[in-house]
């Protein structure tokens, strides 16, 4: 018991040491240039600590269960023996759909850590507060979600064949740019944020894992230049299935419009 | 006291709803697909609860005092009216919480790493060392920089499209120079700078402020900010890499 005390001590100053100079700028400015007394202060510094302790536990429980086994399979389901079981190697030219697992693992591992990411949750609260209702905080995060989930999968297809990553970030940007023309226009910044909130706590370790491991056993893949970008899909292809959730939901709420 | 512990409890509820579809997925690769016992059980049962605990004081907490913090200092500060405060603000916001990033940390050393290996600089632990730190102020800076331009739009209305699809073409130039090393990293950088205390700051920064500025509206305006902290590292880590 001592141990995961010891343990959850040393997250939570860790966490400290990243909160310390955002708590450093906001309580600067507030008493330096704002010169006003807070409403609530009282409030303010328990939701902080709330924040803080919450993050801890949080990260300890990722890191004492999910990314262990999450990092593990990551390397498993890119190991060769995995998936030429029992076929022997050489007789075997290697193709892309050999990697099939691997495609179900990167798209559901993408869906279902975006849904617990906490920042993603925070946006959506607040997007639901701020549209009054009209953007669900399911819709969104399934939205996002499942452009993560595309993203990480073709990430990887794009790392077992070694295309270069421009052309399909290149392309994804035409895309976006296309879509923002036909979006409705409320939605338009909110899709543009959705890239960058849904890549921190819980997908940036697994999804890393996944990279690494792939440009490791594939063969013909360095490391290095191979193993990075999944972070990248994994931001830009949400900001093309938010648009898309919107204009989705746009023609609905037309035809309902219609029929009546 | 006892509605307390029931709001508790139906909070838990819900994190322990939005954890599932992970625990479904690994349960399922573990077993049907790796076929392998999953080692250390109760660790796990253990490290979940945490998990979900973490998650409810994070949410609870959330509400309780990012989200009114950020909200009131944009309106004192709209209040105040004074421009240059504000702008430079955000550039500390953006540079401070930005610099400190682990996962930012972690990339700058990964990117060190290949530099060295390139031939891009020497391979000693001081030239990576201080390719990794001249890097993370990079990044600081173009996110400290974002923030600038993003808080600069909400107070003039810019539209957000063009400013986005300017970045996109600036990043598209960026990759055809660039070296070819730096073009994962730099992709890479732009997301992993956001962290979860980050976004609900700046997000909260954001909607208070085009809600306290009359004419603008808070969800066509008030967001966005995020993307230009996600787009600028992009353009700037390239740069970075060609200068050095």
């Amino acid at each position: 018991m001592s141990a995961v005390l010891m343990q959850f001590l040393q997250t939570l100053m860790a966490t400290l040491v990243d909160v310390l100079p955002i708590a450093a700028i906001i309580f600067g400015f507030q008493f330096l240039v704002i010169r006003k007394p807070v409403s609530n202060l009282r409030k303010v510094l328990i939701g902080f600590a709330y924040v803080l302790v919450g993050l801890s536990l949080f990260l300890m429980g990722l890191e004492k269960a999910l990314f262990p086994l999450g990092r593990l399979m990551a390397e498993q389901l890119t190991q060769v023996s995995f998936i030429y079981q029992g076929v022997e190697t050489a007789l075997h030219t290697f193709h892309w759909s050999d990697y099939y697992w691997v495609y179900i693992f990167a798209f559901t591992i993408g869906f279902s850590t975006t849904i617990a990411e906490p920042s993603l949750i925070a946006v959506a609260i607040k997007a639901n507060d701020v549209s009054g209702g009209t953007i669900g905080v399911w819709g969104l995060r399934i939205a996002v979600a499942l452009g993560v989930a595309i993203g990480i999968s073709l990430g990887s297809y794009r790392i077992i064949t070694g295309i270069p990553i421009h052309y399909f970030i290149i392309t994804g940007y035409i895309v976006v740019v296309i879509q923002t023309f036909y979006a409705p226009k409320m939605i338009v910044p909110l899709a543009y944020d959705s890239g960058g909130v849904t890549t921190s706590t819980v997908t940036v370790p697994l999804v890393t894992a996944l990279g690494l491991g792939l440009a490791e056993n594939v063969p013909g893949r360095n490391v290095l230049i191979d193993g990075f970008g999944l972070i990248a899909f994994a931001s830009l292809f949400p900001i093309m299935s938010v648009m898309a959730y919107a204009q989705l939901s746009k023609c609905r709420g037309g035809k309902i419009a219609q029929n009546k | 006291m006892k509605e307390a512990f029931i709001a508790l409890f139906k909070s838990m509820t819900g994190s322990l709803r939005d954890l599932l579809p992970i625990i479904l997925v690994i349960a399922f690769f573990q077993i049907v697909v790796l076929q392998q016992p999953i080692a250390n059980f109760s660790e796990i049962v253990l490290g979940t609860f945490f998990v979900i605990l973490g998650l409810t004081f994070f949410i609870y907490g959330l509400e309780m005092g990012l989200f009114p913090i950020g909200e009131s200092m944009a309106y004192a500060f709209a209040k105040k009216g004074s421009v240059t405060w504000l702008l430079i603000f955000a550039f500390s916001l953006g540079f401070g919480t930005t610099v400190a990033e682990p996962a930012l940390i972690a990339v700058a050393a990964e990117a060190s790493e290949i530099a060295a290996v390139g031939n891009m600089i020497n391979n000693t632990e001081e030239a990576k060392n201080s390719y990794a730190n001249g890097l993370r102020l990079t990044v600081a800076f173009s996110v400290g920089i974002a923030i600038v331009i993003g808080v600069l739009r909400i107070l003039k209305g810019w539209s957000i499209q063009y400013m986005i699809i300017g970045g996109y073409i600036l990043v598209v130039i960026m990759t055809s120079v660039a070296p070819r090393e730096i073009i994962g990293i730099a992709y890479d950088s732009g997301g992993v700078t956001t962290s979860t205390i980050t976004v609900p700051l700046v997000t909260a920064l954001g909607v208070g402020l085009a809600s306290s500025i009359s004419g603008r509206n808070p969800m066509v305006d008030g967001f966005g900010l995020i993307a230009f902290a996600s787009l600028t590292p992009m353009i700037f880590v390239m740069a970075y890499g060609m200068i050095i």
